[in-house]
């Protein structure tokens, strides 16, 4: 039993991951319709970005002479992400506006490796360990009473997705730049109609999935150090995209928790039965059965259409 | 008209419009005017240019001819935000809902030009931009009790009939209480029942809060009962311009409708 427990705990860990990568998606499809392919690339860029400002071995210490403490940091490293929601905007999206969804897909493919190059450039591509003070190890208090191997930092991970979501998901619901995001989604000329400025808006959300990124990117890069690896989390972050619905914030963190508990579970449980490695294509298996049974996903909007 | 109202000065003037599309002329030449609290008519067959003329007043179009003058300012080219933060507010001739969101969030979009906190207290929502929140949803409220449409506040819009999807519509337009509302065809597709509710709506608007109406309609009878003046357009020039009882004796307009043989129309 104590074993079943430790499984599904390390499982909703890994799931919180997801959930922060599969958020930033969520948040750009909701606003534009886009699918940012790049989501995964933006959380890597976050986290080279934020590693270069506080390590002395970055090019801002090559500059300045001095490194940012993490706070400092942090908040350098959300400008940068709104220079680069901004630089996205002017010049990529501004000229393809009315364009297929399929060339916008395409566009963010081609923004993913062009990141991804420039990282590498600029920053090098060897693994960066991220070390920002965060809790580490496994919580005490766990182990003693319970005997429970629970990693500090995941929970941490846990508690800021929480707070991430209810932010956003207030955000979106009960504001006006909310109200925008999604009438934009809905409907462009409605929106100008109503005098609300794309472009601003376009601004505004990524930058929003740009600082979701810079989380996830703390988060993984913290876990894991920061490695070019983190781009494809992208791909893990599809499943429970279609799991959760790809308009849906909780669906984001509800979708990441089921993938990363049933994939753990499905790896413990019943690995030795088919020869291991299940943990590689369960999350995908589990997205195509919820394509034939509920193509818009656990909460994702239900496509209404009048005829 | 039952009632007198103080019709006012120049709100409008569109002068010399000419819009084309590649090789296509959809406008050519169009001059008219629109005073305060007005209720301006714009009526003619299909594809005569009516709602190219309502895109280039609230900034859809850019003519590449003519200017367009509102509340004094004169331009060529207007954005649609500018012309929303102006005070022009529009429906749309096949709605254009933000079908996903509810009745009230639909109608508070109509709000946006109107609140103006950073986006940092949005985030947030706390301080000023809850405060902001509460008194724009008041006037929102009132919008929908004005529109007696207070049973579909929480109901997503998507789902609503036709005839109440327009009535939204008509509020989110409202909502931003604009100075020249542009409707197009608020009739369209309405049963008798609904097209009295909305030449109600649409009279008491013009009257309660002197809001300058310029619309665009099909059922003759309507545009003749609740205008003030009417201008016709046909293949993308100007047929005529004046009162309905004008306009409806007026020959050209008359053979324009009845589709009389266009080559005697030098008469």
């Amino acid at each position: 039993m104590l074993f079943f427990i430790e499984t599904v705990i390390s499982g909703l860990m890994a799931g919180v991951m997801y959930s922060l990568v599969a958020l930033g998606f969520v948040l750009i499809f909701k606003a534009s319709g886009i699918f940012n392919f790049a989501q995964g690339v933006f959380a890597l860029f976050a986290g080279l970005a934020l590693y270069d400002f506080i390590s002395p071995d970055g090019w801002f210490y090559e500059l300045f002479g001095f490194v940012l403490p993490a706070w400092l940091g942090i908040i350098a490293t959300m400008g940068v992400m709104v220079i680069v929601a901004w630089l996205v905007e002017f010049l990529v999206l501004r000229h393809l506006v009315n364009q297929e969804p399929i060339i916008l897909f395409m566009s963010t493919i081609g923004l993913a490796y062009f990141l991804e190059g420039l990282g590498d450039t600029l920053f090098g591509s060897d693994v960066k360990p991220l070390n920002l003070g965060l809790p580490s190890g496994a919580w005490d208090y766990l182990l003693d009473t319970h005997n429970l191997y629970v990693e500090k930092l995941e929970v941490v991970a846990a508690v800021v997705a929480a707070v991430l979501v209810t932010v956003l998901a207030i955000f979106f619901q009960k504001t006006r730049i909310g109200r925008a995001l999604r009438a934009v989604a809905d409907d462009h000329q409605a929106a100008l109609s109503v005098g609300i400025s794309l472009r601003t808006i376009w601004v505004i959300v990524w930058s929003v999935s740009g600082f979701v990124a810079l989380v996830a990117g703390i988060m993984w890069g913290s876990k894991s150090g920061i490695q070019f690896s983190l781009s494809l989390i992208a791909l893990k972050a599809l499943p429970v995209l279609i799991l959760g619905g790809f308009t849906s914030v909780p669906g984001a963190i509800v979708g990441g928790l089921i993938i990363g508990v049933g994939e753990k579970v499905a790896e413990v449980y019943a690995g030795p039965f088919v020869g291991g490695a299940i943990e590689n294509w369960f999350a995908y298996m589990l997205a195509l059965v919820f394509l034939l049974v509920r193509p818009q996903g656990l909460f994702g909007e239900k496509i209404i259409e009048r005829v | 008209m039952a009632y007198e109202r103080n019709i006012g000065d120049t709100l409008l003037a569109v002068d010399q419009i000419s819009l084309s599309f590649g090789g296509v002329k959809a406008l050519s030449n169009i001059s008219f005017s629109v005073n305060e609290h007005e209720v301006f008519a714009i009526i003619g067959p299909n594809g005569a240019g009516k709602s190219s003329m309502l895109n280039c007043i609230n900034g859809f179009y850019h003519p590449q001819e003519g200017t367009i003058t509102f509340k004094g300012k004169t331009r060529r080219q207007v954005r649609p935000s500018e012309a929303a933060r102006e005070g022009i507010a529009r429906t749309f001739q096949n709605i254009a809902l933000f079908k996903g969101m509810t009745t009230l969030d639909n109608i508070m979009t109509g709000r946006n030009t109107k609140m103006t906190k950073g986006i940092f207290w949005q985030a947030l929502r706390f301080g000023p931009a809850e405060k902001e929140e509460m008194e724009h949803r008041a006037v929102v409220e009132k919008v929908i009790d004005f529109l007696e449409i207070e049973a579909i506040r929480k109901t997503a819009v998507g789902t609503l009939p036709y005839g109440l999807q327009k009535r939204v519509e008509l509020g989110r337009a409202l909502a931003a209480e604009p100075d020249l509302l542009l409707l197009d065809e608020p009739m369209a597709g309405m049963n008798l029942e609904e097209k009295q509710d909305m030449c109600r709506f649409i009279l008491d608007v013009n009257d309660e809060f002197g809001t300058t109406i310029v619309l665009i309609e099909h059922d003759m009878g309507v545009v003749m009962d609740i205008s003030d003046r009417v201008v016709v357009l046909d293949y993308g020039k100007k047929l005529a311009e004046g009162t309905p009882d004008q306009v409806r004796t007026n020959q050209t307009v008359i053979d324009a409708y009845l589709g009389v043989a266009h080559d005697d129309e030098d008469e």
